[in-house]
């Protein structure tokens, strides 16, 4: 079981309830594109990724780093139990997808840059840690069902 | 490999960074002590309280030896060589911290530059970080 601080219960929801996922989901997913082409790998099926300026303009990158914030929104509203509401996506991308569970952390990581940017001084290091803390969390429910 | 255009990106971005290195650099270490509390073990011996003069003067060196090292990226060993020494023999960081750093230290870049720290801005930093890293650690083993 995770213990939550306060603060970092009020910094998530905070953090989310703020976000425009249409803007951030396709930032985030373009620029783990575009900063570590190798998770291009997945992405055969989407068309033109051939240069930056292709992904980040690519409408079906554009629709799926939207449809990945609404994933992480479901950990947002379940904080207590994201081992249980991951369960399910763990088991898609390992059995379906195949998809090699460190690339969690590098789109974690790109997440972290674009919420930094948008909220410029407000992203403390304490708010910083309690996001890092809350991702980690999500990306190891996301790798506990592979085998 | 880093591109021509992203080594000119690089010097371009630490060349105006320099300025405000100590803000640069004390903010990248408070970010990193905050998240990952194991690297404050390395800074028993100094005041790393935010706004100290330990920290500010810290940040600075580290940030300005990073902007040296992107004035002329090819010849980084050369530029290190005495950084290298001082990490293998005297600091003996653990090189998996200098990871962490890089992470805080773009995370920094992303608060201060918001949406001019753009996607291909971000890859060649992450890049350079990286290679710096690997060329401080060089004389570890």
């Amino acid at each position: 079981m995770v213990e939550w601080t306060d603060f970092e219960r009020a910094t998530i929801q905070d953090i989310f309830s703020k976000m425009d996922y249409e803007v951030v989901g396709p930032a985030a997913l373009s620029r783990c594109l575009i900063v570590y082409p190798w998770t291009q790998r997945y992405f055969g099926s989407f068309g033109n990724l051939y240069n930056a300026a292709a992904i980040m303009g690519n409408p079906n990158v554009a629709k799926h780093g939207t449809i990945i914030l609404h994933g992480l929104e479901r950990g947002v509203k379940n904080m207590d139990n994201m081992k249980e509401v991951y369960a399910e996506l763990s088991v898609l991308h390992s059995e379906k997808l195949h998809v090699d569970p460190d690339n969690f952390k590098l789109l974690s990581d790109c997440l972290t840059i674009v919420v930094a940017a948008q909220l410029g001084k407000a992203f403390t290091g304490e708010v910083q840690a309690a996001f890092q803390k809350f991702m980690a969390v999500v990306v190891s429910s996301l790798g506990r069902q592979y085998h | 490999m880093l591109s021509t255009k992203q080594k000119e990106l690089i010097a371009e971005i630490w060349g105006g960074l320099t300025p405000v290195a100590e803000d640069i650099g004390a903010d990248a270490l408070l970010r990193m002590f905050a998240s990952y509390p194991g690297t404050k073990t390395y800074f028993s011996h100094l005041d790393i309280s935010p706004r100290s003069a330990h920290l500010l003067s810290h940040g600075k060196k580290i940030v300005l030896a990073i902007a040296e090292g992107a004035k002329d990226i090819s010849q980084l060993t050369v530029t290190l060589a005495p950084l290298q020494t001082l990490h293998a023999y005297q600091l003996r960081i653990d090189p998996t911290n200098f990871k962490l750093f890089s992470h805080c230290m773009l995370v920094t870049l992303a608060c201060h530059m918001g949406d001019d720290f753009t996607p291909v801005a971000h890859a060649a930093m992450d890049k350079y970080l990286s290679a710096f890293a690997a060329v401080l650690a060089e004389k570890y083993r």
